[in-house]
């Protein structure tokens, strides 16, 4: 059995595959997200230097990876756009925007709101927390952008070389705290080293991460069918939904 | 080459030159991106003389001194190899601790103390319970004593 994926490329047949997928992606974030934080805050143990404070950890490092994944996803899905002259593409890219910069603008906080009991500062210009800086101005300089522009077809080939440009930013981000001196500390979770946490820590948070995910498709896949259906107001399926009264 | 795919490829072209620029101007502000010296580096005269720049390293073990005032504390950083007097009056951050990371912010003075006006405590990227910190800190205890003997 062989699923012709071209199908979904268009844009009224991923606006129906979308609205069947948001309820569970919903469904499991809210699932994860209630045992996530249910792990971090009762059984994940206290720290040995920064005590119950660490806990906000269960939110801290999710948001700044998804941030800093959101980012890639956007900036491939609005270079494939670029590239292809897919509509859907693009569509996409302007979906995922937002919430990047949600997520990045939490990080930012939470990192602030940690920084002041532990470091003893709620700001400091070292190379982790600018670059993270400069990923939130990104995000909100490609949806300025964006919105500056009244024709969408002009509108998403402006935004995706702002978020291609943009991308160069990510392994700054992400490899700061090796290649310079900063106040951040160095990574606990890495790809080729045994994590520096305990166990039921690293568990909490790996649920933390996952339950950011189904979040963010969720919400990613809802605001793509709203725009799908702004930008295809024009096609006769979409009259078809406003006559039946779904949309 | 299909026209889509020579867009592709440019656009592929255009972030890997982005990539390699990025990367020659990072490279020639390394030095300006560097949140804080090492008492070696300020030794070997690398950090700026007369102006207010950052020092790192760990606290060096014994070396804290309160003064009878209170809030005016004196110890040392050090990277193991050089060690920097310091002095600071203010208050602490909770982390701050013998052995511990620390950065100071302030300027050296012609005696070779270095003046803080600001302390940070930076963590390392390790997370345990206590319990496990109370039995590695043994097992490098017995390590020693091992290696004394």
């Amino acid at each position: 059995m062989s699923i012709n994926w071209y199908k979904y490329s268009s844009p009224s047949s991923f606006y129906s595959l979308a609205g069947k997928m948001i309820p569970v992606f919903a469904v499991l974030a809210a699932i994860l997200l209630v045992s996530g934080l249910y792990v971090g805050f009762f059984v994940a143990p206290t720290d040995f230097q920064q005590g119950e404070a660490y806990r906000i950890i269960f939110i801290h490092v999710p948001a700044a990876w998804m941030s800093m994944f959101l980012y890639v996803v956007m900036a491939i899905w609005a270079g494939i756009g670029l590239a292809f002259n897919t509509r859907l593409s693009s569509m996409m890219a302007t979906a995922i925007a937002p919430t990047g910069a949600m997520f990045t603008f939490l990080a930012l906080w939470t990192g602030s709101l940690w920084g002041k009991p532990m470091w003893g500062t709620w700001w400091v210009w070292d190379a982790r927390l600018t670059s993270e800086l400069i990923l939130l101005f990104l995000y909100i300089g490609f949806m300025s952008l964006q919105a500056a522009i009244d024709d969408p077809r002009r509108a998403d080939k402006a935004g995706a070389i702002i978020a291609l440009v943009g991308v160069v930013n990510i392994p700054i981000i992400y490899f700061s705290v090796q290649w310079w001196n900063t106040l951040h500390q160095g990574a606990s979770v890495s790809v080729n080293q045994a994590p520096a946490m305990a166990s039921t820590m690293l568990t909490g948070m790996l649920i933390m991460v996952f339950a950011a995910w189904m979040y963010a498709i969720a919400v990613i896949l809802k605001r793509v069918r709203v725009i799908i259906l702004e930008r295809e107001g024009h096609t006769a399926w979409v009259a078809e939904l406003q006559k039946e009264g779904i949309a | 080459m299909k026209p889509r795919h020579k867009k592709l490829a440019m656009i592929v072209a255009g972030v890997t030159a982005l990539g390699v620029a990025s990367v020659l101007v990072l490279n020639a502000f390394q030095s300006n991106l560097v949140f804080f010296f090492s008492p070696t580096q300020v030794v070997a005269k690398e950090a700026p003389i007369g102006k207010s720049f950052r020092i790192g390293g760990l606290v060096t073990e014994g070396s804290v001194q309160r003064d009878n005032s209170g809030t005016k504390i004196h110890f040392s950083v050090t990277d193991t190899s050089h060690t920097i007097p310091v002095v600071y009056t203010g208050i602490l951050p909770d982390l701050f601790k013998e052995g511990k990371g620390v950065v100071a912010q302030g300027k050296m003075s012609d005696n070779g103390v270095f003046l803080a006006d600001e302390v940070l405590a930076k963590h390392d990227e390790n997370y345990m319970p206590p319990e496990a910190a109370e039995a590695l800190e043994k097992a490098a205890k017995t390590q020693k004593a091992s290696l004394a003997e």
